[in-house]
């Protein structure tokens, strides 16, 4: 449900705040040390970050889409590597239990997901398996009451603190019916984490290959308890997570955008400020002006979502332009740098290579293209 | 024991300050407003203190108009148990602020009342010492620690030069300096039960109290621009200058 709107605004000052006072202050360090200080993770799970979707029965906050967004966009003013930290428990690694979890599934994991004591991962992506996901090769195979996995998963996001995985492998034939999502507690034997990859953006955040061998996992662990169901579940969760991811990208650009207005408004050149110049002026703008569309685009699928109409195609649309609109948006924000744009001591140029990923991860720009083509066909087909 | 703190809603301490165009005073339209930082630092004083088992219940008060429930509502969200909302549209000064807050204590019979040593809007600094005088009660102002024993309240207090420790009897009223502790932030979660929890609202004319202005505002004024400043190639031209030119040495 909704919250009150006084409520609601009260909630967004505080992230507002802790992103201001605790997130932006920390960007360097995290930065520098490849890794978010202990106090800050623990401050984030006080604030209540880890539970922004759960539901509130199982001690999240049950935040709508437009409002999760609203709080994405937020955390998005800062460097991402925050965002990430909290990202897969309120998305991706939890998603697929909330959305297709039995009860019992969620009583045993939500409570522990939103306040952050356990964090969750979403494991699908495999070497052979990118954008091609449906042809996860990782095995499950029952055996009496377990299935026992064998495969790797590559690129999983925030696997190394993981406390349980959101799984998705084979247990069938061939294609996305042959797919089952598991709940893998990460302590189960037969896990191993490879080695943190070093990535361009982003530092901070840390992706891993994670390897099963012989595996033992409950069948009670299947999300919601039936076979063949998991790319299903796995479509539904991403189909979220592109509005998260969205509304990310939104905040992004609004920071870039306050960066670059700041250098344009103190930077003198030809005895100006640079913000003089019409020139400058034209990128100010088209950044301006994409964003606003984004963000605009963002708030009424979410709208939609909440109101539970379908949104495949419109999540697909805002994943897909707003983090390409963040792209340009932080390509001009270094244009308008000037040579400053290219040194480490400016934010623009970590932002820079953080947006990067936007553009590939949950969904590459191309594959949402394809979505929304082929929704568009399908619609004109069966109309 | 029972600690009321009193809250006042201000202008967000981000915000920069413009005057209105008539010299009246500051501009609020569409200014983001937020509960007056050293006011946070009494409500987050008043937590410990019951973490620590000394109280066992915190009431916020706030006077001003409607939108100072949300600043109520921020205390509650860290951790406050009630509010009093004490309704007015009017600008109410520390004196009219003092004899209301005075009418809410003899209802609730504190036995410590933390407010902060003044508002980043008027910086009056007057509030807490006048609700001493009005009550009778011992005061520490400028408290960077609290420390209750028994009847008993040690504040040491930020002097000119140093700290100073004073022993207060109970009850006793509290200012709070900045050094006193760092507010928590409300959790996510807090704020949404904070809306569950009870928020009375009064007035000054239920109070009895008369709160008209007893001051009249002249005029309003940004400070001077800093003109621009001189560089100095060595410390003997600096030494020059300030002795020749600005005429300080």
């Amino acid at each position: 449900m909704a919250l009150e709107p006084e409520t609601f605004r009260q909630l967004l000052d505080t992230v507002e705040r802790f992103v201001r006072e605790r997130l932006i202050p920390n960007e360097e360090r995290v930065a520098e040390t490849d890794e978010i200080p202990e106090d800050i993770l623990a401050e984030m799970r006080e604030l209540g970050l880890y539970g922004l979707s759960a539901p509130e029965e199982f001690g999240g906050l049950g935040l709508t889409m437009a409002e999760e967004a609203e709080v994405v966009y937020l955390l998005g003013h800062a460097s991402p590597a925050f965002r990430s930290a909290i990202g897969t428990n309120v998305g991706i690694g939890s998603q697929g239990i909330v959305l297709d979890g039995t009860e019992e599934q969620k009583k045993e994991w939500l409570p522990r997901i939103a306040s952050g004591e356990v964090v969750a991962s979403f494991a699908l992506t495999e070497p052979e398996a990118g954008s091609d996901s449906a042809s996860v090769r990782t095995l499950a195979r029952k055996d009496g009451d377990h299935y026992v996995v064998n495969g790797s998963k590559r690129f999983i996001t925030n696997a190394a603190r993981a406390g349980m995985f959101t799984l998705m492998a084979r247990t069938g034939g061939p294609g996305a019916g042959g797919i089952s999502a598991f709940i893998v507690p990460a302590d189960l034997p037969g896990i191993k984490i490879g080695k943190s990859e070093k990535k361009m953006g982003q530092q901070g955040a840390h992706i891993h290959d994670v390897i099963f061998e012989d595996c033992r996992v409950p069948a009670a662990n299947i999300i919601g308890g039936k076979e063949g169901q998991g790319f299903k579940t796995a479509m539904k969760t991403l189909e979220k997570g592109r509005l998260h991811i969205a509304a990310l990208c939104c905040g992004v650009a609004s920071r870039l955008i306050e960066e670059s207005v700041r250098y344009a408004s103190e930077r003198k050149q030809f005895g100006q400020a640079i913000g003089e110049f019409q020139l400058i002026q034209a990128m100010l703008a088209d950044s301006k002006a994409e964003a606003y569309a984004a963000l605009c685009m963002v708030r009424d699928a979410a709208r939609k979502r909440d109101a539970g109409e379908p949104v495949a195609t419109e999540a697909s649309c805002c994943k897909l332009f707003a983090s390409e609109m963040v792209g340009r948006v932080a390509d001009r924000a270094v244009q308008i740098h000037g040579g400053s744009g290219y040194i480490r001591d400016y934010a623009v140029e970590r932002f820079y290579r953080d947006v990067r990923i936007f553009r590939l991860y949950e969904g590459t720009s191309q594959v949402q293209q394809l979505i929304i083509a082929r929704n568009l066909l399908k619609e004109a087909a069966n109309a | 024991m029972k600690i009321l703190v009193p809250v006042k809603r201000v202008v967000d301490y981000n915000v920069k300050i413009r005057v209105k165009q008539d010299g009246s005073g500051v501009e609020l339209a569409n200014v983001k407003m937020s509960m007056n930082p050293f006011d946070e630092i009494a409500v987050e004083e008043a937590i410990r203190l019951k973490e620590k088992g000394v109280a066992t219940e915190i009431v916020v008060v706030s006077i001003g108009p409607q939108q100072a429930s949300e600043t109520i509502r921020t205390a509650l969200a860290m951790g406050a148990d009630r509010g009093v909302l004490v309704k007015t549209d009017v600008n109410v000064e520390p004196l009219g602020v003092a004899k209301l807050l005075k009418k809410v204590i003899e209802t609730e019979n504190p036995g410590l009342v933390i407010l902060g040593k003044q508002a980043i809007d008027d910086d009056s600094n007057q509030t807490g010492q006048m609700l001493a005088a009005l009550l009778g009660w011992a005061q520490g102002t400028f408290a960077s620690k609290v420390e209750v024993s028994g009847e008993t309240l040690a504040v040491t207090r930020e002097i000119d030069g140093g700290l100073q420790t004073i022993e207060l009897k109970l009850p006793a009223i509290v200012t709070t300096d900045l050094r006193l502790n760092e507010p928590r932030y409300a959790s996510l979660p807090n704020i949404m039960k904070a809306k569950k929890k009870p928020l009375d609202e009064t007035s000054p004319e239920t109070l009895g109290v008369d709160v008209a202005p007893r001051l009249k505002v002249l005029s309003t004024v940004e400070p001077p621009k800093r003109s621009a400043g001189v560089k100095v190639a060595s410390v003997e031209e600096l030494v020059s200058k300030l002795k020749n030119e600005a005429g300080v040495l």
